[in-house]
């Protein structure tokens, strides 16, 4: 009997796991992909707002403010890359400017610090790629980025050690309320995977898009999710000083718009578009997405290096009917917890929603603060952002270090092995990518996932036909040479 | 560490270029290699066509490679295998890391830059669709098959008609996978003739000419592609889509230089070969730094990588004499009517040999065409061509006593024209 | 008269040649730009030959395979026989260069050479 199952290990799943995992509590976290940040978590614009989109007294603006002035300490604490570049929003007419007054107005109720009006020069001043057309920007100071794998990552790798258990290719097909009896004196979940039966006796449902699922299963008063797709095109690094800020057009009812923006590994991301649709895992891309991505942010840089582009990719935003996230306990399902609407700026809103969880969950079930708990956490080692002597030294402890199998990122063997060692490590091509870097860079694998998918099948004592790139049915590798030779 | 040449690539460019620089002098010479063996992406290509200009055999990538690496061992040329140049500075101090070293700096005097090029990757294209398992450029394909022993899938479509796809059609289907198809976008092959023969037709493999893959299916593994006829613009054709269902979906869709380490060293480059821009001697703008084989432009035949790269290393050795940077007249070389590109592009005429020989592609398929060289704006010399594509190089020579006799000489033009 | 085009793959020309073979057996061919694409055609048009290029399993080398060919051309139509023979086969490292993996091919009297040294595994 758990004390607390957590469904989804996303980036909230992660957070809120971490802030419980600072109680004597006994904590899962249950995912059906075979890695963490697999769904929403892993296909965003990796943006750490500001807080001026968000409608002044929603839970997303609430969150949004805390979420964001949280970012310095916790990505010192649990070293995940973030930088406060600040972010702008474009206006292009007499009309925008009005909207842009605005949209500072609202950031101000929100309150949001270090808004500013500024000029069409001074936007060019800040940003020389910028478009000629750009006649007057909302600034602000506050907005940041941050690397979405690498955040969601140390979240969960510091539940882990603070004794959260987690369980992947995990995936919940029935949650039903037992109510106590003589032999368990309390109420609690009985939860059906296609691992076996779990019992808890709260569940928080991060389940992304899949959120509303879980939730009607439990409650008479139900919700729905539309997945909103977002498609993305990604640039080489030789095009990631481009901007340095992250630049916005003005939202819209759909969103927030496409955003031209670096990303904090040194590329250029553009996107998203925004579209619902049906299917709960179509993260496919079109040819009309793709255009759209380019053409509207082309409207906010001049000549938009198209043929840098290395990758393009497409997300899921769990968008609620409703419009805001839905964040609390269960009217008519004590110990349910949602965390249900997190779209944008749900990456922003992470740490304040785990922490928000974590209060009303000491309501809900008592528990003392765990004396052992470890707030901080190592990073990866990066030998490409080394310095020559760290270089040197890392080598020392471990030649490994030495070995490049990535060369567009500069990723080495050694780097590799400790994402296949560390706590809740990678078993797939994609899981290393997204820890690493190896295979993220202009040549996308090309030269490197013969070795990494040998490293991985060395260090998981596996044959290499069983490593996959991202999970079960995603296999690379059919068979050996001549075998279908009759 | 110091050495007069350091040579960046041990493939068939860096050990052409170490011999190159032997030739010429008794320079300090160090070959640095990342992969454990010399030989670079020969290794993969255990096909034959190789050697037919410099041996006059036909060889497969390995015994090509035995040949110049026997010709290297004995010549007091170090080679230092496993490591990974990870930086080069303009006063050429190069940092580079092995497992036995670590991180180590070398000093050179010259440095030649061969360090081969890469495949493009599909985000390059933006084809639509899933991202799942069973993507693989044409030479990812090739390292699996030939070097591990493990076929990457069981039934194929290839997107692309470069060399190395239309040669793992073959690979793959003798191995005992099913290639469905090839598609090409354009309306030629950018691959040469001999392996549409005997890669395609002889397995009976369909070449579809001006089709693309327009969507990629498939969550987890590729389930099946859909391909579209592409008008003259290169745009899909709507109504045209076909559906093949297949696991695989290979890419052979053009190779870039790897350049990052010439970067490093603020070279100019060339946008039409995606190398540097070079001088007579294969210098860059960077004096005492070099560059041959596919870091320079992307070549046809690995003879003509050899051939280029021995001229580097003979350069290399010749700038450990230089004693001083002067400055000299230039003479810019350009692509004129039907040529994409040449190498060299600037000719210093008293640096210039009896003879200068150009490469050169072209930018569309030709047949019955003349190949001219201008001066300024009078052809001195021209050549009828009977065939020539895109996909094959095309070489030229310009005679140092042919540009003497025009004094007033500004710029040299090479075109090809249609008769 | 028979007549046929066929393109060289002699080299990377790709010369498109006519060859024609006259009631009496004679073999004429144009197009060709060197004497290779002549002797290509008459071959081809009568039992086309190629050199076929694989890989063969190895026990105990630094590498799992080596890269073989055949030491000459076989005939076309015998090229999947030939891979069915290879499959059935494994070599002992250390290979060398050159070492004779096959004596007879499929009884094309043509041997399969390793074209690349394979050390023993330490």
């Amino acid at each position: 009997m758990y004390d607390v199952i957590i469904i989804g290990a996303g980036v909230i799943g992660c957070s809120v796991a971490r802030e419980l995992s600072k109680y004597e509590r006994k904590i899962l976290v249950v995912d059906k992909a075979s890695d963490i940040c697999e769904g929403t978590s892993k296909a965003n614009s990796g943006i750490i707002h500001a807080g001026f989109d968000a409608k002044p007294g929603s839970l997303k603006a609430k969150f949004n403010i805390i979420g964001n002035q949280m970012m310095e300490e916790l990505s010192k604490q649990l070293d995940f890359p973030f930088q406060r570049n600040g972010s702008l929003v474009l206006g292009f007419t007499k009309e925008d400017l009005i909207e842009l007054e605005k949209l500072k107005s609202q950031g101000e109720i929100n309150g949001v610090r270090e808004l500013e009006i500024i000029t069409g020069e001074n936007v060019r001043e800040l940003e020389p790629n910028l478009s000629k057309e750009v006649i007057g920007a909302l600034y602000a100071k506050q907005g940041g980025i941050v690397c979405p794998f690498h955040f969601t990552i140390a979240l969960a790798e510091n539940a882990f050690l603070n004794g959260a258990e987690f369980m992947l290719n995990t995936e919940v097909l029935q949650i039903s309320r037992v109510s106590a009896t003589e032999e368990i004196p309390f109420d609690f979940y009985h939860i059906e995977t296609n691992q076996g039966i779990l019992r808890s006796r709260t569940v928080v449902n991060a389940a992304g898009v899949y959120a509303d699922l879980f939730h009607n299963m439990v409650s008479e008063h139900k919700i729905k999710i539309v997945p909103r797709k977002g498609e993305y095109c990604l640039f080489d690094k030789c095009v990631g000083n481009y901007v340095h800020k992250t630049v916005f057009q003005l939202p819209s009812k759909m969103g927030k718009g496409v955003l031209v923006t670096p990303t904090v590994h040194g590329n250029l991301l553009v996107g998203p578009t925004a579209e619902d649709v049906l299917d709960k895992e179509d993260i496919s891309t079109s040819e009309d997405g793709l255009k759209e991505v380019l053409k509207k942010a082309s409207r906010s840089v001049t000549d938009l290096p198209i043929k840098q582009a290395i990758t393009s990719f497409a997300g899921l935003r769990a968008h609620e009917e409703s419009g805001d996230f839905i964040i609390g306990e269960c009217e008519d399902a004590k110990g349910f917890f949602d965390v249900a609407g997190i779209e944008s700026p749900g990456l922003t809103c992470a740490p304040a929603i785990g922490e928000y969880i974590s209060n009303i969950m000491s309501q809900y079930l008592p528990a003392n603060l765990k004396s052992s708990f470890q707030a901080s956490r190592k990073g990866f080692i990066s030998i490409a952002h080394a310095s020559f002597e760290e270089r040197k030294q890392y080598i020392s402890e471990n030649p490994a270090y030495a070995n490049v199998i990535c060369r567009c990122e500069m990723v080495t063997e050694g780097e590799i092995m400790d994402a296949i060692h560390r706590p809740l490590g990678a078993t797939t091509l994609d899981g290393i990518k997204r820890r690493t870097r190896a295979g993220m860079g202009r040549c996308q694998s090309g030269f490197c996932s013969p070795k990494v998918m040998g490293i991985l099948a060395r260090e998981l004592k596996v044959d290499p036909s069983a490593i996959t790139k991202s999970g079960e049915g995603a296999y690379l590798i059919t068979g050996f040479n001549k075998d279908d030779v009759v | 560490m110091n050495y007069d040449i350091v040579i960046i690539g041990g493939g068939p460019a860096g050990l052409a270029a170490a011999l190159g620089a032997r030739e010429s002098g008794k320079a300090s010479i160090l070959i640095i290699e990342r992969e454990r063996e010399l030989g670079g992406i020969l290794n993969q290509c255990i096909h034959t066509g190789f050697g037919l200009t410099t041996f006059n055999e036909e060889l497969t990538g390995p015994e090509y490679t035995q040949r110049f690496i026997e010709e290297v061992e004995g010549k007091n040329i170090t080679v230092m295998l496993q490591t990974m140049v990870i930086e080069i500075t303009k006063e050429k101090q190069i940092t580079a890391m092995n497992i036995e070293r670590g991180c180590f700096l070398i000093e050179a005097k010259a440095i030649v830059l061969a360090m081969g090029c890469r495949e493009r990757p599909r985000g390059a294209l933006n084809i639509p669709g899933y991202r799942p398992a069973g993507i693989y450029s044409a030479g990812t394909a090739q390292q699996y098959v030939n070097v591990e022993g493990r076929m990457p899938g069981k039934e194929v479509v290839i997107l692309g008609s470069g060399d190395i796809g239309l040669i793992m059609a073959r690979r793959l289907t003798l191995e005992g996978a099913k290639v469905k198809l090839v598609a090409e976008i354009l309306p030629y092959s950018s691959g040469l003739k001999r392996n549409i023969v005997q890669c395609l037709d002889d397995y009976q493999i369909p070449l579809r000419l001006s089709h693309t893959v327009v969507a990629i299916d498939g969550k987890d593994r590729v389930k099946g592609v859909t391909i579209a006829k592409v008008d003259e613009r290169l745009q899909p054709i709507k109504g045209t889509e076909e559906y093949i269902s297949c696991d695989t979906l290979l890419l052979s869709v053009g190779l870039i230089p790897e350049n990052e380490l010439s970067a490093m060293l603020s070279v100019t480059f060339n946008p039409s070969t995606g190398g540097a821009i070079v001088y007579e001697n294969l210098e860059t703008s960077v004096a005492g730094v070099f560059a041959c084989g596919n870091v320079l432009h992307v070549h046809d035949l690995v003879d003509n990588v050899s051939a280029e790269a021995r001229f580097a290393g003979k350069y290399a050795a010749e700038y450990l004499n230089r004693t001083m940077e002067e400055e000299l007249a230039v003479i810019p070389l350009y692509a004129g009517e039907g040529i994409r590109y040449t190498v060299p592009n600037q000719l210093r005429i008293s640096r210039l040999e009896e003879q200068t020989i150009v490469r050169f592609r072209v930018n569309k398929p030709c047949s019955n065409a003349y190949l001219c060289i201008y001066f300024n704006d009078i052809r001195v010399d021209r050549k009828s061509k009977r065939n020539i594509t895109p996909g094959e190089m095309g070489q030229i020579i310009i005679n140092k006593k042919d540009i003497s006799k025009y004094p007033k000489i500004n710029q040299i033009t090479i075109t090809m024209e249609d008769k | 008269m028979e007549t046929r085009v066929f393109t060289c793959i002699r080299c990377p020309m790709g010369c498109e040649l006519t060859a024609s073979i006259s009631e009496h057996g004679v073999i004429t061919v144009k197009g060709n730009a060197c004497i290779r694409g002549e002797q290509y055609a008459k071959k081809e048009l009568i039992n086309p030959l190629r050199v076929l290029t694989t890989t063969v399993r190895v026990i105990g080398g630094i590498q799992a395979l080596v890269p073989v060919r055949t030491r000459g051309e076989i005939p076309k139509e015998k090229i999947m026989d030939g891979i069915r023979q290879l499959k059935q086969i494994q070599v002992k490292a250390p290979i060398q260069i050159g070492e004779v993996v096959v004596e007879n091919l499929v009884d094309s009297g043509v041997a399969v050479i390793a074209t690349k040294t394979v050390r023993k595994r330490e």
